[in-house]
């Protein structure tokens, strides 16, 4: 950390804070990661039994049981207990479906206090709308690659 | 009917084994970058389009159930899927396949928020 030009500020200031930074606990993040995100898709199973014993199949099970786990997604945000999951579990609760439901309800309540169409709507996809655009467009060249081979 | 109990604990393990192994994967690659929730979610669900696309990720879904399905790499494997489907029918459905497989996630989580949003006030994070 020598130097004081205007230009190194920034690296220097960042490589203060990496000496200040806790050290991340590799091995305890990767354990509770998997064991969150094991959970998550335990419980997906659960559900994907519980309809198909209820009588769905095919695409309708599969969709079924998405739609059943984003509602608890949104439930568990909306009860403010989601955060306190992620906070343990890291990527065991963004990556499932939950997360992603988490990302859509978050921000919708959050943001409702800037109005309902310019706070909750419209902020309702600031990570999703990321997902859905790269989602749509590299569906579409995936059908359009089947399509003409 | 013993062998049916062992057979539900045994889809129960493997989507806790797989299920798990994707999102440990997630989170060594955040412990050893700086991607954030959002970039962790699209490249997850990039990398479930390819892996579907190339015959990969059908196997794994076939294999593990809901282990495969619920990780966001599962919308992925919908979408692709969906495009693929779509593909076999024609030109028109090879564009409109993939969302339109996706359609239930994306209602679900519109709706559902949108009705959370309702009821719920936006609380001041406890840390």
């Amino acid at each position: 950390m020598t130097g004081k030009t205007r230009d190194n500020y920034n690296e220097n200031y960042l490589a203060y804070v990496k000496t200040q930074d806790p050290p991340t606990k590799h091995f305890k993040n990767c354990l509770s990661a998997f064991g969150v995100g094991g959970l998550i898709c335990c419980i997906g199973q659960f559900i994907r039994f519980m309809l198909e014993y209820a009588g769905l199949s095919g695409d309708e099970l599969a969709g079924c049981t998405s739609i059943v786990l984003i509602f608890i997604g949104c439930l568990l945000t909306g009860l403010g207990v989601y955060d306190r999951i992620g906070r343990h579990a890291g990527a065991g609760s963004i990556v499932p479906i939950t997360g992603f439901a988490n990302s859509v309800a978050s921000p919708a309540i959050e943001f409702k206090t800037e109005g309902w169409i310019y706070g909750m709507a419209a902020k309702m996809f600031t990570v999703a709308g990321a997902i859905i655009v790269f989602g749509v467009f590299s569906g579409v060249l995936v059908g359009l690659v089947y399509l003409f081979i | 009917m013993g062998q049916e109990i062992l057979l539900i604990l045994l889809a129960y393990v493997k989507a806790f084994a797989v299920g798990g192994a994707i999102c440990l994967i997630a989170q060594i690659i955040i412990n050893f970058t700086d991607l954030t929730a959002g970039k962790i979610l699209v490249y997850f669900m990039l990398a479930g389009v390819v892996l579907t696309a190339i015959g990969v990720y059908q196997p794994l879904v076939e294999f593990a159930g809901a282990g495969a399905t619920v990780p966001i790499s599962g919308f992925g494997y919908l979408l692709a899927s969906g495009a693929m489907k779509g593909a076999e029918q024609g030109f028109f459905q090879a564009i409109t396949g993939s969302l339109a497989a996706a359609s239930a996630g994306v209602t679900a989580a519109v709706v559902f928020s949108f009705i959370m949003a309702i009821i719920f006030k936006s609380r001041t994070k406890r840390n």
